[in-house]
């Protein structure tokens, strides 16, 4: 086992090579150049090639990549253009606030979507189960952001019962975290509810309630075991996407996330910080993957990497 | 069989857009707006309001079916293919098939799709065809690794390996028994999947890779008018409601589909 | 009794903060809101709309403006005075004003900071409004070791010699670029200056919570007598407009940085007991479509004055809820040098589709329009190509971000047409030849620059270097006049398509007070942090 995690951890670096490299790329070649959106309106062109210049941007792309990476090396990854602070100082402001709210989010999707999934699953065809899919549906497809604002408007300021949005103790984590797992929690109780299907009509299921078993003893022992499978996988997926900030969500309830920082980066074409919030998470999301397939043998003995 | 009928109303609604739809979706009318330039509620005139530009909601309804039926079922549809494909090589197969596969469905979630459509949108003419290209680029991943996870408990069942110890094909496996145990799995993403790649064209669009205003979308009307929502719900509502009626849908032909696949289901529980 | 235990804990957790104290209101503090986060606050560099007036609490330059007016008055100079020939002016500095840090400011520190704003290391933007000092060009490209034109003639009298006179010099006096700062604390922050800036201002920094919030306190030792009035400014970074509109009615935000939310204009405006709350004035800003004069079929003056009778700008302004009115020229109203006798072109298809014809275009033709993406802007371009449809002109909308549009805008060739909204960018100083200059000059007429209709018509340059060598007080109304010729001469041309003049509207808490006009301060946006007081609870 640990042999396999070395790998994966030399295979990361890899990958992060990858995807830093050809973020660079692209951000070069967007037609958008930083030095003007921090020049101005005014700025003579003498200026901007000055700050160009300045900024290392008149050279070569190569140069500019072998010394980002001789930086990156080193952990440092530059200053922000716009805010001239250092992107680390950038990232590490909003890292706290990102990871409660990815605990947040998946908490609350697992708290909605698990038990809706088994119980739609144990009721197949009935009313439970129509109406868990309806609401599964709903949740899923009503937008994140019409839905934050609801719920913010009902339960903060029609009814102040949680804070209007900002950060600071775990009340104001509530309906974000809520908003996150309206939607995720969705995905997982159809997920759950299919996987939960297919397990209770193996064989090794059903012989377990031919010998008399407790039906809820089977389904908590045997049914669930495998059927938890695939949402691990889902975890994984969402502690990866989740680190990587989640604009619209952060934006309604102001929450200080890694997503705010990266979509206004974007708009200016601030590269360090992009590619600061590019380079985190891609390790959320190898992270993120990496503990979901360490989980896979633990819940069927019969995975075994070699 | 509801599922079906609806199916068929939204392609021929799509299809014959010029003789159902109402008005010119592009129209801005005069009177579609309030002196204050508020849109307008339903109503006799424009039965499901109007738009921030006084357009009428129902004929861009009626026209947005066209781009997000391909996206949502089109382009969803693919990438649920192409993450079954690999998914399935990288359980099935393990070890180093599993490594390359995984790897780069790593790095391909790792990588920043809005920056890549950006990009994209900047390079080449803006169209449907890169939207549906970046979509599949990025859903694709996630289904791999869901179909690999399920891949990898499934194989590790009996019949899986007796099948294989007497020398059944690959294909002859994976379709015989595997796929009837991914189906449920692939139905869940083929539909949810609907509603978030309607919304992900609408988000792409507003980048400027996909349709160019004022050719209208259920995700971009939505996207456009969503801060509104408290002041004109059903700039939300009417498209969501789409939305939500074109994925259940799929859903319940889903449900027959799969009853029709695996007998074992039907009529258990 | 162990289910009790944990509910008890829970509500505990909920009620413990966990990242400091939020923002509060005291007695004597102000809460704005903002989406976005606030850039450096190095007066050097700062350049963008948001913290362009906190700056301006922190910092102060040689000249400013009286409080809700444009009207330039000496600020840490105590008097200034300009040779006979226009090229030299003279500051005499206020005694015994001081930096945050104690010392005392004097002339060699306007030199220092001047320079600084020259030397490309520092990446000031600004940089180009101080070029015309003699010498500053040499200094800029390292063949000089100071700038020769600023001396410090004494402890505390700076000596400004320009190249050619300029009637806008004084006004870059005012820009925050020219804002004093201290070389010790620059040179020991670094590159950090940005953030922990250190100035004369009536505020200095007490917390700066990245992506959070920032707070600015009191400066006891300010100079102008009696302000500022607050104790504490506290900037919240993050809030949607939507929200910060909510908490705003609940009385946790004292002013709305980014405005009303457009959602909500039409309500509050209509609401008696919320519109008092709004604060409506004009602003230095037109809205204007470009025309690209060196693209084929846009070359011909004709096919653009066609473009300025198709569209239908009072239907524009009904689509952003009558926030703005309709524009005919290229100066707002509020500028000096706005012709009010000036009736523009009209609106009318018939005499558009005539020229056109005349043109050789009788069908229209084929061309594409740039836009920035954020609301209302999509709309606004919309709304362009429905009305430039109906005289013919087949538009392709292109609504991409901003920086990419910017980009197009500044490309040869790149952007036919190309809307204004949402570029982000205020009036620099209140001189009409500040649209001239950056936008519509020969001198701006280069790659990478706003000069976006690429325009370049010598004649009216060589009036605008005429206007601008009138520098003495007495000859500014036969300046403006001169600058009214000058505007009408553009608009013959019609490289732009006026649309609208947006107007202010500061919504803020019932507490907060000020002179009149101070919410929509032409030069502070969304305030005049030193101006503002708390007057109710």
């Amino acid at each position: 086992m640990s042999a396999y995690v070395a790998r994966r951890l030399a295979q990361a670096v890899v990958i992060l090579l990858g995807v830093t490299l050809i973020t660079f790329l692209l951000l070069f070649a967007l037609p958008a150049d930083p030095a003007r959106m921090i020049a101005g309106r005014s700025a003579t062109p003498e200026t901007v090639n000055r700050i160009r210049a300045e900024l290392g941007l008149d050279q070569p792309l190569l140069v500019q990549y072998t010394r980002y990476l001789g930086r990156l090396a080193r952990g440092d990854l530059g200053r922000s253009y716009a805010q001239k602070v250092e992107v680390t100082a950038l990232l590490r402001s909003r890292l706290g606030a990102t990871a409660l709210l990815m605990v947040g989010g998946i908490f609350f999707e697992l708290l909605i979507g698990l038990p809706a999934g088994i119980l739609a699953a144990l009721r197949r065809g009935r009313r439970l189960d129509q109406s868990v899919m309806l609401g599964a549906f709903l949740g899923v497809s009503a937008p994140q952001f019409v839905v934050g604002l609801l719920l913010l408007y009902v339960l903060a300021y029609k009814w102040p019962l949680f804070p209007l949005g900002g950060y600071g103790s775990l009340a104001h984590l509530i309906l974000p975290a809520v908003t996150l797992g309206i939607a995720g929690g969705g995905w997982y109780a159809r997920m759950m509810r299919s996987a939960m299907l297919d397990v209770i009509h193996q064989d090794y299921v059903r012989t377990a309630r031919a010998k008399g078993a407790a039906e809820r003893r089977v389904v908590l022992h045997h049914a669930l075991r495998n059927a938890l499978l695939p949402v691990v996988s889902m975890i994984g997926l969402d502690v990866g996407t989740f680190m990587g900030g989640v604009v619209v969500v952060e934006s309604v309830f102001s929450w200080p996330g890694v997503g705010q920082l990266a979509w206004q980066a974007i708009q200016i074409v601030d590269i360090p910080v992009i590619m600061g919030v590019v380079v985190l998470s891609a390790l959320a999301i190898l992270t993120g993957n990496l503990l979901a397939d360490l989980v896979y043998p633990l819940l069927d003995p019969k995975i075994r990497y070699t | 069989m509801a599922g079906l009928l609806v199916i068929a109303l939204l392609i021929a609604a799509a299809a014959g857009a010029p003789w159902v739809a109402p008005y010119d979706p592009a129209e801005q009318f005069f009177d579609g707006l309030t002196l204050e330039g508020r849109p307008l509620g339903p109503g006799p005139r424009f039965w499901l309001g109007t738009d921030l530009l006084g357009r009428d909601l129902l004929s861009r309804l009626i026209y947005g079916a066209r781009v997000s039926l391909l996206i949502g079922v089109a382009a969803n549809g693919a990438a649920l293919a192409i993450g079954t494909f690999f998914g399935t090589l990288a359980g099935y197969f393990q070890g180093w098939t599993a490594m390359v596969v995984m790897r780069l469905t790593d790095m391909m979630m790792a990588f920043p799709a809005l920056i890549l459509a950006i990009a994209l949108a900047a390079i080449l003419r803006p169209s449907l065809w890169i939207v549906a290209l970046v979509i599949g680029m990025v859903n694709w991943v996630w289904i791999a690794r869901i179909v690999y996870a399920q891949v990898l408990t499934i194989s590790g069942r009996e019949f899986i390996e007796a099948a294989r110890a007497l020398g059944v094909p690959t294909p002859r496996i994976f379709w015989r028994h595997l796929f009837p145990h991914l189906l449920p799995t692939l139905l869940v993403w083929g539909t949810l999947g609907i509603s978030t790649t309607v919304m992900f064209e609408a988000a792409l669009s507003f980048l400027g890779v996909g349709v160019r205003p004022p050719t209208p979308s259920w995700g971009g009307t939505i996207n456009e008018s969503q801060s509104y929502f408290l002041e004109a719900p059903h700039l939300v509502a009417f498209p969501g409601i789409a939305i939500l009626l074109t994925s259940l849908a799929f859903n319940l032909v889903g449900d027959a589909l799969r009853d029709a696949i695996d007998p074992t289901l039907r009529g258990r529980g | 009794m162990r289910r009790t235990w944990w509910i008890l804990v829970v509500v505990a957790a909920l009620l413990v903060p966990f990242a400091g104290p939020g923002a509060g209101q005291g007695r004597n503090t102000m809460l704005v809101t903002f989406k976005d986060d606030i850039s450096t606050l190095d007066p050097a560099i700062g350049y963008d709309w948001q913290n362009w007036s906190i700056i301006k609490s922190i910092a102060d330059g040689l000249m400013d403006y009286a409080p809700a007016t444009t009207t330039l008055v000496p600020h840490l100079a105590e008097s200034y005075s300009v040779s006979a020939d226009g090229r030299t002016y003279t500051f005499k500095l206020r005694r015994g004003v001081r930096f945050h840090n104690g010392r005392e400011v004097v002339a060699a520190d306007v030199k220092y900071t001047l320079e600084r704003v020259l030397n490309p290391k520092t990446q000031s933007p600004g940089a180009g409004f101080y070029t015309g000092i003699r010498g500053a060009t040499a200094f800029a490209e390292g063949k000089a070791k100071e700038v020769a034109g600023i001396q410090a003639a004494d402890r505390y009298t700076v000596r400004i010699t320009l190249d050619k006179p300029n009637a806008a010099f004084l006004h870059t006096m005012a820009l925050n670029f020219s804002h004093v700062v201290p070389k010790e604390e620059v040179t020991r922050l670094g590159a950090d200056f940005g953030h922990k800036p250190v100035g004369t201002g009536a505020f200095r920094v007490k917390e700066w919570v990245l992506g959070q919030r920032l707070v600015l306190e009191r400066n006891p030792n300010y100079f102008l007598r009696g302000r500022p009035f607050l104790d504490e400014i506290v900037f919240q970074v993050g809030v949607e407009p939507n929200v910060a509109f909510l908490r705003l009615q609940r009385g946790e935000v004292d002013i709305l940085g980014d405005g009303i939310p457009p959602a909500d204009f039409v309500k509050v405006m209509a609401d008696s007991r919320l519109s008092k709350l709004v604060a409506v004035g004009d602003q230095l800003q037109t809205g204007y479509v470009t025309i690209n004069t060196q693209v084929e079929p846009l070359n011909d003056v004709r096919v653009r004055r066609a473009l300025n009778m198709a569209i239908d700008k009072t239907r524009i302004v009904r689509i952003i809820n009558n926030r703005a009115v309709p524009a005919n020229q290229i100066l707002p109203p509020l500028m000096p040098g706005y012709d009010k006798d000036y009736k523009g072109y009209p609106f009318d298809r018939e005499q558009a589709k005539r020229l056109l014809a005349e043109a050789g275009y009788p069908n229209g033709f084929r061309t594409t329009l740039y836009a920035n993406n954020t609301d209302p802007n999509p709309r606004i371009a919309q709304a362009i190509q429905q009305d430039l449809a109906a005289i013919g002109v087949r538009v392709e909308l292109k609504t991409l971000a901003q920086s990419t549009v910017i980009e197009a805008g500044g490309t040869k060739g790149g952007a036919p047409l190309l809307w204004s909204g949402g570029m982000a960018w205020i009036a620099d100083y209140p001189d009409p030849n500040n649209f001239y200059w950056p936008i519509l000059s020969c001198a701006s007429l280069a790659p990478g620059t706003w000069n976006w209709a690429w325009y370049c018509n010598r004649t009216v340059e060589k009036l605008v270097e005429e206007a601008d060598a009138m520098v003495q007080p007495g000859q500014a109304a036969a300046r403006a006049a001169k600058f009214r010729q000058i505007y009408r001469l553009i608009m013959e041309d019609a490289p732009w398509i006026p649309i609208f003049n947006e107007r202010r509207y500061t919504m803020h808490s019932a507490r907060l007070g000020g002179v009149k006009g101070i919410f929509t301060d032409p030069i502070h946006i969304p305030v005049h942090y030193d101006e503002v007081r708390i007057v109710g609870r």
